[in-house]
């Protein structure tokens, strides 16, 4: 989960990373007593998922509280790549700053360890310094279990050749900023810019964290950070009843079981498309091994709740789960749906392979729902249900 | 011969008195395996009845392997206590861990990765988030159904567990030396490259399967080592063409960041190597069954 800019900084200012004052509004008016417990004067910084928002005219500086409504008037509402603007930060103004650097800590997936990255060219694009300047750019291996003590910043400071002036203060950051990764169970913690300011402190003034949601078992404080407004309803429904969903642009309603079978599922269906007008898959959903009736029925309500849907394709391979219990779910969907009041009235493909497929197959021609094919290879089934959905 | 398990493995199971781990050891016994024991401290000095097959629990792993002699133990321990779990397999020295639990935090996986290699890498880990290794007719270690195929000379290595069930049936006339599921996680124990490495050297395999899917760039890796150390055929699938840029598809380490990680690269970077890649499973099934006809 990627977080807001102000959601980074409370947690950099909890674990210590030194930040400025700032907090979050969702109207123009807030904006003027948040100013004023700024002293009167703010910066208004959107707040959006993407780079580049200063540029796009979503930071702006306020002399005084009226100009601070003014300016988040101009900035709420606003279109920056894509991402509506929400919210806004009013943040505490910075003091001259001198100098921008760079700093983050990340997974190195390549190394299965963790990385960090300095910089003493920072305020723009990382990326950009890493292409153009590769040796401007310091990565330091950084060992899960060692961790960043001191020694090990300064060694990371040294090796981005800091100035000596602020190398100690930098380390000391970066102490903090470790806490912050690690406390926070954080994929990426990034400071950019890192400022030196011309009274000699070092700040935060903007930042990137990424959290891993494998953790939230013991962060619970992270459901909070959660950006629900701009979830997708279709996710947020699936989300809800434990369902592996992502919605996707096409046509073709997809269940499956098993992350990779699902993936290829996808590009079958794709490939199939091709062939059917350019048809596309219109979602992800794994219902993982289990595949029971229940969970099948919620899969489908999720599907065939998606007015993109012209045709869907339920993909199972039964390992350890049978065919036959698979089979028997999807028709216990369906009447579970009918009975609920929900109209089915898409096509279904389904191709049961693996455990107990002969039987399963059976099962589902024997109860010969109208709306439900058979198609007994992965590649047949595919095209079959591409061809349904450019048929609609 | 086949890698990694065979007939002599002698297999404990840490979580095994768990529902998963109380289901896939009957599961695994079934197959053949040799269970010699579970791990659970809470319940040492009993033991459990699979169908009239008596397992023995003990406290600890060391005990496990002193007392029986394991040198292979398969992990169905819930996300929260993995790591302690896993530590303690490799302060054992047990020689091969198999953790198939789903959902370990990234930081605790970097962590008993770090902690593994720091020990000199005694032992060998295959997963988190995978379904294990099967060696068929000899021994199942993980949650790979066991009655898919027989024997035979291919070997398969790959990323996903259905995948690797699916590819096992479309080939299951010719049959497996060894089917490895390395798990879909972001950082994991055993890579492709482990498993190529340990089939080029196995020489009941004839041709070797290696499934990907999108998120990093270990196929790119396995792609450049069999470029410069793989004499025999490999064949390639890779999923998550049509995976968007930014989203997570199911398995944690399955997600293309800005341009890395697509599945377009890993492929170009395959057949760059040799490698015939399939556009599916089971075009990907019928690659490997011409090369095995010759």
């Amino acid at each position: 989960m990627d977080l807001f800019e102000y959601q980074a900084r409370d947690l950099f200012a909890k674990h210590g990373v030194p930040v400025l004052a700032g907090e979050v509004i969702d109207t123009p008016e807030a904006a003027r007593e948040a100013t004023e417990r700024l002293g009167g004067k703010s910066v208004v910084k959107a707040q959006v998922k993407v780079g580049g928002r200063g540029k796009a005219g979503g930071v702006k500086l306020a002399a005084n509280p009226d100009e601070a409504v003014a300016r988040a008037t101009d900035i709420l509402g606003m279109d920056i790549k894509g991402h509506t603007v929400h919210k806004v930060m009013i943040a505490e103004l910075s003091p001259e700053i001198e100098a921008e650097y760079y700093v983050s800590y990340l997974l190195d997936r390549t190394n299965r360890t963790f990385l960090a990255m300095a910089s003493v060219q920072g305020g723009m694009d990382i990326e950009e310094v890493a292409e153009k300047t590769p040796e401007a750019l310091a990565k330091v291996p950084v060992n899960a279990v060692e961790g960043v003590d001191i020694e090990k910043a300064r060694e990371i400071v040294a090796q981005a050749k800091f100035p000596a002036d602020v190398a100690e203060k930098v380390a000391e950051a970066m102490v903090t900023l470790w806490d912050t990764f690690v406390a926070e169970d954080a994929l990426l913690v990034e400071v950019n810019p890192l400022v030196k300011t011309k009274d000699g402190r070092i700040l935060a003034l903007d930042g990137k964290v990424s959290l891993d949601a494998n953790a939230d078992f013991r962060q619970p404080e992270h459901e909070a950070l959660e950006d629900k407004d701009a979830a997708n309803p279709l996710e947020a429904a699936a989300k809800a009843k434990g369902l592996n969903y992502v919605k996707l642009d096409g046509e073709v309603g997809i269940i499956g079981n098993g992350a990779g079978l699902v993936m290829s599922t996808l590009d079958v269906v794709a490939y199939a498309g091709e062939a059917h007008g350019g048809v596309k898959p219109a979602n992800f959903l794994d219902i993982g091994g289990g595949a029971s009736a229940e969970v099948m029925a919620n899969g489908l309500e999720i599907i065939l709740g998606d007015a993109d849907v012209k045709s869907v394709f339920v993909n199972v391979f039964g390992g350890i789960t049978a065919c036959d219990e698979v089979a028997n779910g999807i028709v216990q969907a369906l009447e579970l749906l009918a009975s609920k009041g929900e109209k089915v009235e898409k096509p279904l493909v389904v191709r049961l392979d693996g455990n107990n497929a002969e039987l399963g197959r059976k099962i589902l021609s024997d109860a010969n729902h109208p709306l439900v094919q058979r198609v007994d290879t992965m590649d047949g089934a595919a095209d079959k249900a591409a061809e349904l959905a450019a048929a609609k | 011969m086949a890698i990694f398990l065979n007939k002599d493995s002698k297999v404990i199971v840490q979580g095994m008195t768990g529902a998963t781990g109380m289901k896939h050891t009957k599961l695994m016994l079934g197959d053949g395996t040799n269970i010699v024991g579970g791990v659970n401290p809470r319940k040492a000095g009993t033991s459990v009845d699979f169908d009239g097959t008596e397992v023995p629990v003990f406290g600890t792993v060391k005990e496990a392997m002193e007392k029986t002699g394991a040198n292979v133990s398969v992990l169905f321990v819930p996300p929260a206590f993995s790591k302690a779990a896993v530590v303690e397999a490799i302060d054992a020295e047990i020689p091969l861990a198999v953790v198939i639990t789903e959902g370990i935090a990234v930081h605790d996986s970097a962590a008993f990765w770090a902690y593994a290699k720091s020990k000199g890498n005694k032992t060998r880990i295959i997963g988190p988030n995978c379904p294990g290794l099967i060696t068929p007719g000899q021994s199942n270690a993980g949650i790979i159904p066991g009655d898919i195929t027989k024997p035979g000379r291919i070997g398969l290595v790959s990323k996903s567990g259905t995948l690797t069930y699916q590819m096992m049936y479309e080939l299951r006339d010719i049959g497996f030396s060894s089917a490895v599921g390395i798990g879909g996680d972001p950082v994991i124990g055993t890579t492709h490259i482990d498993a190529l490495e340990a089939f080029e050297a196995d020489p009941d395999t004839d041709l070797i399967v290696m499934i990907g899917e999108i998120g990093g760039d270990a196929e790119e890796r396995a792609a450049d080592y069999i470029k410069a150390n793989v004499t025999k055929p490999v064949v390639g699938y890779v999923a998550g063409f049509t995976a968007p840029e930014g989203k997570t598809m199911g398995h944690a380490g399955a997600i293309v960041s800005g341009s890395s990680g697509t599945a377009q690269a890993k492929k170009e970077a395959l057949e760059a190597a040799g490698v015939k890649v399939g556009k599916t499973p089971t075009e990907t099934a019928k690659l490997a069954r011409a090369i095995l006809a010759g």
